[in-house]
């Protein structure tokens, strides 16, 4: 009876992890390959604290921090910074690195425009287009390591 | 007298059966009801708006193939719209990401990490054809079995039409 009871308390335990991780908040390791999201996120590596309530209720605003599955891989995890919402109008630059030249767009129904921090250093909505919203995963609040960035996250950097 | 506890008891139940369910439905397979016809002949082959969901048809949907993200042509799967995360989609997958489809207009190539889904009803069905490529992000699960009404019980086949996909 002993092993029928502490295998129901394992099964227990898995549900309530895997229930917890996809419907409340998750710790994400983020190996960010590409500086995408300097100087909010280490170039080297952040573990952050990403909650899934905002995304599940669609209580996000730009400004917020979300990780989402990339389009064009869909078991990558990435981290962008969320700029507009499906209505808004978002105007940003094509292709920093060799011109100023701006671009308008009108975020379509069910999407979200995306983009990184470093936008010299990004793939994002720049390149791949407005995200549809049900790739969105999470909205991360708080960075654990490394130890000298902990805390909420910095705003969108001017 | 014992009522609390027993209450207590019921409830701690009613909490685990609760939290196996929703894990065993998002990581092994769940029961789906398909409504509408864009998949007739496939499933509903008869849309009746009168008794229209009495004759809907349920299906087994397995989310093995998250694991991997990996479909083959003709796969049925379920998937949220990309104007709706809330709505979600039976279609069949058409191409893969690389394939070019041909569609009434012209042809187009399905991008990295996206698919092409059509309805098999093409009369009646809002699939790629109107709001293009789909993310393969967006999939929930991949139809493998029709488990209502008890005489088209069996599994769900692969068909893909060959003659409008060329891949790479």
């Amino acid at each position: 009876m002993g092993g029928w009871s502490s295998f129901i308390s394992v099964v227990r335990a898995f549900c309530l992890l895997h229930v917890t991780n996809n419907y409340l908040g998750t710790a994400v390791f983020l190996q960010t390959y590409g500086p995408s999201m300097l100087p909010t996120l280490n170039i080297s590596g952040n573990l952050l604290l990403a909650e899934r309530i905002s995304t599940l209720t669609g209580k996000l605003r730009p400004g917020d921090v979300v990780i989402l599955r990339s389009p064009e891989s869909p078991r990558k995890i990435v981290c962008k910074r969320l700029i507009g919402m499906e209505g808004d109008q978002v105007t940003y630059v094509v292709d920093p690195m060799n011109s100023d030249r701006c671009q308008t767009v009108v975020v379509p129904k069910g999407h979200v425009w995306v983009e990184g921090d470093n936008i010299y250093a990004s793939k994002d909505s720049r390149n791949f287009g407005a995200v549809p919203y049900g790739l969105l995963k999470g909205r991360v609040f708080w960075t654990v390591l490394p130890r000298k960035d902990f805390g909420s996250l910095a705003p969108k950097p001017k | 007298m014992g009522t609390p506890s027993v209450l207590w008891n019921v409830a701690k139940k009613c909490f685990t059966v609760g939290l196996v369910s929703l894990t065993v439905s998002d990581r092994f397979a769940s029961i789906v009801s398909v409504r509408g016809g864009s998949m007739s002949p496939t499933f509903n082959p008869k849309t009746n708006t009168l008794f229209g969901s009495l004759s809907d048809d349920y299906v087994l949907v397995e989310k093995f193939c998250l694991q991997k993200y990996k479909f083959s042509h003709g796969d049925v799967v379920v998937f949220s719209s990309p104007y709706d995360h809330k709505e979600k989609h039976v279609k069949r997958i058409i191409g893969l990401p690389g394939d070019w489809v041909g569609t009434h207009y012209d042809v187009v190539k399905v991008p990295e990490g996206h698919c092409w889904v059509e309805g098999d009803n093409s009369a009646s069905s809002m699939d790629s054809r109107s709001f293009g490529p789909v993310p393969l992000g967006l999939v929930n699960g991949r139809v493998v079995h029709i488990l209502w009404p008890p005489h088209r019980v069996g599994s769900v086949e692969r068909k893909a039409p060959q003659q409008r996909v060329s891949s790479s």
